[in-house]
């Protein structure tokens, strides 16, 4: 008989697996990636249109546009990150295996910035095109839309984890992760802005790498708390 | 000689209602705690708590003599658990479901084929969770428990949606899980003969 002597796989191996089955999930469910996607593409193509063409007007309000509807794209496909585990009993199995629960957490983060923050990075060159960027501001938004995305992920991992017994707790979502996102949107914008106007942009990188470093080491722990409040 | 897992003085209160107090048990190895009440006397918020997803209001659940929210980690290796909410994902094949479970725990992997085996499931595991019956979901359930290997079982009504063979299978991991010194904590309306000693919490 098993005398307790049930030894553990590494960490790595949890970490590892609950990437992959949220990635297979999210492959297997498409809809849920590009919804979000849509929105932020759709978002940022209607504004030249409604605003004018002014290419001086496009470029001067672009870098705010851009990362406004970033934020709110990840917002929206926040709300489903711990749902369906939830729902489904998963979240039970989670908290009661022998792996520790941030790094579950951190794993089911990280699959969610591969399938809703990567892509919007990956798509935003296309939109920024409309807004007449030149590349070395593409680039400055596609670097800081990196670490921007991550934050957002990270830090909404909290508000989900604490809103997913709550039914319809989307706005609650919303107003618990909105003050914690507004330096990432602030210095997001204005670096990419700064860039655009060929001026010094370290200073706005450096800052959003060390928010999402911040956010790394601290919400993992806030988020495994929050999912056992949760699931009480 | 002190018991394997012990609960001592429990007392358990949703919302504004007690479920119960003052409650105590002991069970060691080979031996099952059968956990009886009608509906809504508070057998799942017990076996939830007992495995450390809920907060007792006062007293605690000691595992190997240390309480287990002192030493969760080494309490969970030894603990697997089956509630009527299984715990798959429907849009993933069985064996895309199980061998998440390999992730978790060390021994998952190797038993996954012979679990599957014992439970009949050997020709579904390319189906999504989904297109299955209710009752192979559950039998899925009880496969995920035979992969963990665990020392201590907390079953929720591990009867519900089972034809009689199923019961019956059901009967039988319990017995045999009993006859290698394991340790059941079941909550059900059914009765469960065993030869080992059946030690009941009536609520």
């Amino acid at each position: 008989m098993t005398n307790g002597e049930n030894a553990t796989p590494g960490l790595w191996q949890g970490f590892v697996a609950v990437i992959r089955r949220d990635l297979l999930l999210a492959w297997k469910r498409p809809g849920d990636i590009l919804n979000p996607l849509f929105f932020f593409a759709m978002v940022c193509t209607l504004f030249p249109l409604a605003v004018g063409p002014s290419s001086e007007q496009l470029s001067l309000s672009g870098p705010g546009i851009v990362w406004v509807a970033a934020l709110l794209a990840t917002l929206l496909s926040l709300n489903s990150l711990f749902l369906s585990d939830f729902e489904d009993g998963s979240l039970d199995q989670l908290i009661l295996s022998p792996q520790p629960l941030p790094l579950l957490a951190l794993g089911k983060t990280v699959a969610h910035w591969l399938s809703a923050g990567l892509p919007l990075v990956l798509v935003s060159p296309l939109v920024a095109v409309t807004f007449h960027m030149p590349g070395r501001t593409v680039g400055v938004m596609m670097l800081t839309l990196t670490f921007g995305t991550m934050s957002l992920s990270l830090l909404g991992a909290i508000g989900a984890a604490l809103t997913v017994g709550l039914h319809r707790g989307t706005a609650l979502l919303s107003l618990l992760i909105l003050p914690l996102a507004m330096p990432v949107l602030i210095f997001g914008a204005r670096t990419v802005a700064l860039a655009a106007a060929d001026d010094a942009v370290s200073a706005g990188i450096y800052f959003l790498c060390a928010y999402c470093i911040l956010a790394l080491s601290l919400a993992p722990f806030a988020t495994a708390a929050a999912l056992k409040i949760s699931n009480e | 000689m002190t018991a394997k897992l012990s609960g001592k003085d429990l007392c358990l209160l949703r919302g504004d209602r007690c479920l119960f107090q003052n409650l105590n048990f002991a069970l060691n190895r080979g031996e099952l705690l059968l956990v009886e009440g009608q509906n809504g006397c508070g057998k799942t918020s017990l076996l939830r708590a007992i495995a450390g997803l809920l907060d007792f209001e006062t007293g605690q659940v000691d595992w190997n003599g240390q309480s287990i929210m002192a030493n969760h980690q080494s309490f969970r290796s030894d603990l697997v658990w089956l509630s009527h909410r299984v715990g798959f994902k429907g849009d993933l094949t069985l064996v895309e479901n199980l061998s998440f479970e390999g992730g978790l725990r060390a021994t998952a992997s190797e038993l996954l084929q012979s679990s599957l085996d014992r439970l009949g499931l050997a020709r579904l595991t390319e189906l999504p969770f989904r297109a299955l019956s209710a009752g192979q979901q559950r039998r899925v359930a009880l496969a995920r428990m035979l992969m963990a290997k665990a020392p201590l079982w907390i079953m929720d009504e591990p009867f519900t949606n089972l034809d009689s063979s199923g019961q019956a299978l059901v009967r039988e991991l319990i017995a045999e899980h009993i006859g290698r010194d394991g340790l059941c904590v079941v909550a059900s309306h059914q009765s469960i003969e065993l030869d080992a000693p059946v030690r009941r919490v009536p609520l």
